[in-house]
């Protein structure tokens, strides 16, 4: 055992001493393979965040949300609805909400508009509560004064009351907040009336149910289920994803041609450097497992840096390379501070097909030029 | 050829002062067998090298005096034919024992001496103990010894490549003693050498014979062949042993 670990040591001394002699070339090796994991490792840790966050952010969603449609199209709830609601079985609660989206021409984005209904979070006439992406973008801070054109034509000042935290600015970046009576004003909207209505359902059996009911009871309205809106989130994630992760498994490809390519013409001074070692008496096994370990320092190397400088990227820089690729809802962009989320699943993954392919390129050529005889040495 | 040899004495095979070290016997050795160009470099070698003596393959070039060479030092395997190493069959062995006999037993002095460039003469002196996996400081101060006793100690630190023609030949001679083999085999070891450095190689070739190593050698080099240091000087030609050239010189 010690001998075996003796071994093993000199082995890997042999091999940093041989990585040293060509500089060079095992410098751009690790450039090109590192920037691969980056990339790879960034759309993973990316989608992966991404799609954590709006899960995160969906389960605080209400089970079923009851929208009027007029002529196909979204409408104004009228007042009377919430009350006819609450006589359905199997609903635990529900309230009307204010949202809307405006389009603040100064800037150039789209805002979020929202009254909320809670107690605790009511605001006061004339107050606003402003994201973290918008009071960046207008240079806000809590006690200035911002003017907006309201709907009727009006210039309506608000008075901002606070910054929203960080948290989840995925979904809280544009978003402002204000009381209902100033959203309805703001908005030109008559009393009473909802964008739509949110249900609390504790039964998860029973969504189906209530969603059945709902649509025979309000011919009128729609009940859009929080469990189709995961999926549809989750399907525009992978059709994202999907479209990184195509452009990226090319790049895989290139690089194991580049890797067989660099390894199969294997350079004449590596294959000669093998036969003297085997001549002076290194076993086929030792020259196999020196390589061995000069693939795993490279592989190794590469993917830490790939991978830690993809974090970096993606949790630090806000993935500033390729956000606008990935995301593309928000007009606004969000600049992200996504939860630092890491499935291991996923870097053995990154790491089986990165690293593995590697080792594969080079040591099969190493092997067929360690098994054949050193005699070749000789002359 | 045989006219090349200066200092030829008379043929006396039948007095063995020695056990054979190494026993070939019927030996052939084709290239790319059963191809169109098949080439068959050893036509059935029988020879014995007795231990603790100097022995020299000549011949003229193509004679098949490399190809024999690599088959007594386990680089390459016979087509054909019996190898004994103190009387043990070697020829049907793995290549794992193999490898491990070449290591304990042979060390090889190269004509292009082979030293991995980059590397300092220290650590190329090291390389065959590697897989040896000893103690490091040990393994140090034993290459550090060898080259001092060859005259290199001040330039074991040095890269390879910044040596000259007759220093890295010292380095490949220390390299194939790190092991401690009790055969030395130099192919054609003062080809690449002038008169003065040869002379200072068959110095060197005084002190292994004195350390008792059994040493073989290939040469065409009057100056090698001549030498009273060798005892044997077996010629070859096609791939045969010239009858009757088989010399011993007392
Ligand atoms: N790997 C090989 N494939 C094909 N032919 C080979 C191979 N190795 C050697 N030969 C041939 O075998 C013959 C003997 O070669 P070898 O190197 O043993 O000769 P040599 O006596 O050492 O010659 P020299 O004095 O020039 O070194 C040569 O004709 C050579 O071309
Ligand atoms: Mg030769």
């Amino acid at each position: 055992m010690k001998i075996w670990i003796e071994k093993q040591k000199y082995l890997i001394d042999y091999t940093l001493a041989s990585l040293a002699r060509r500089k060079v070339k095992n410098a751009g090796l690790l450039v090109v393979y590192s920037v691969l994991v980056f990339v790879l490792a960034s759309v993973m840790l990316f989608t992966h965040a991404l799609r954590h966050e709006a899960r995160t952010v969906l389960e605080g969603a209400p089970e079923v949300v009851l929208q009027r449609m007029v002529a196909g199209r979204h409408d104004l709830i009228p007042p009377g609805y919430l009350e006819r609601l609450g006589r359905i079985r199997g609903v635990q609660s529900q309230e009307g909400r204010l949202w809307g989206y405006y389009y603040d021409s100064v800037v150039k984005a789209n805002y979020t508009f929202m009254a909320p209904n809670t107690e605790a979070e009511a605001i006061a006439p004339g107050n606003i509560v402003v994201g973290p992406a918008m009071a960046r973008v207008r240079g806000l801070a809590a006690g200035d004064v911002l003017t907006l054109r309201a709907y009727t034509g009006k210039l309506t000042r608000f008075t901002v009351a606070r910054i929203l935290p960080q948290d989840s600015e995925l979904v809280s970046a544009d978003l402002v907040l204000m009381s209902s009576d100033d959203f309805r004003s703001f908005f030109d909207m008559p009393a009473g009336h909802f964008t739509d209505i949110a249900l609390r359902v504790a039964n998860p059996q029973e969504v189906r149910n209530v969603a059945a009911k709902l649509a025979a009871q309000f011919p009128d309205s729609r009940p859009i289920l929080r469990e189709e809106i995961l999926r549809t989130y989750e399907s525009i994630f992978n059709w994202r994803e999907g479209i990184v992760l195509l452009l990226s498994s090319l790049a895989v490809l290139a690089f194991v041609i580049f890797a067989w390519d660099k390894a199969s013409g294997l350079a004449a001074d590596e294959k000669r450097e093998i036969g003297i070692l085997k001549a002076i008496g290194w076993e086929t096994g030792d020259v196999i497992r020196m390589k061995f370990w000069e693939a795993a320092l490279i592989s190794v190397f590469a993917f830490l840096i790939g991978y830690l400088a993809a974090y970096v990227h993606v949790f630090h820089l806000a993935s500033a390379l390729f956000a606008p690729v990935l995301k593309g809802w928000a007009v606004l962009y969000p600049r992200f501070k996504l939860s630092p989320v890491i499935d291991g699943l996923q870097v053995a993954t990154l790491f089986f097909f990165t690293v593995f392919p590697y080792a594969a390129a080079t040591l099969v050529p190493i092997w067929r030029a360690a098994i054949t005889d050193p005699d070749a040495v000789m002359r | 050829m045989s006219g090349a040899l200066p200092a030829m004495k008379t043929v006396n095979t039948a007095v063995r002062e020695t056990a054979p070290m190494i026993e070939l016997k019927d030996i052939h050795k084709a290239f790319n067998q059963g191809q169109h160009n098949e080439f068959r470099a050893l036509k059935g070698i029988d020879l014995e090298l007795p231990e603790k003596q100097v022995t020299v393959l000549c011949g003229p070039s193509g004679s098949g005096k490399t190809s024999l060479l690599s088959i007594i030092g386990c680089l390459s395997r016979p087509t054909s034919g019996r190898v004994r190493l103190r009387g043990r069959d070697i020829s049907g062995l793995p290549e794992r024992f193999l490898t491990d006999i070449r290591r304990r037993t042979f060390g090889f002095v190269f004509q292009q001496f082979n030293l991995i460039k980059g590397m300092s003469a220290l650590e190329n002196v090291m390389l065959p103990a590697y897989p040896l996996g000893g103690d490091w400081r040990q393994l140090r101060d034993a290459a550090e010894r060898l080259l001092a006793e060859l005259k290199l100690g001040h330039r074991s630190a040095a890269r390879v490549e910044w040596l000259s023609g007759g220093e890295q030949q010292r380095v490949a001679i220390a390299r194939a003693l790190i092991n401690a083999p009790d055969v030395i085999i130099a192919d054609e070891p003062t080809a690449n050498l002038d008169t003065a450095l040869s002379l200072e190689f068959m110095g060197i070739l005084e002190k292994l014979v004195d350390d008792g190593k059994t040493v073989l050698l290939t040469s065409h080099d009057p100056l090698v062949v001549g030498s009273s240091l060798v005892q044997r000087v077996v010629e070859m030609r096609d791939g045969r042993i010239v009858p009757h050239v088989y010399v011993e010189t007392a």
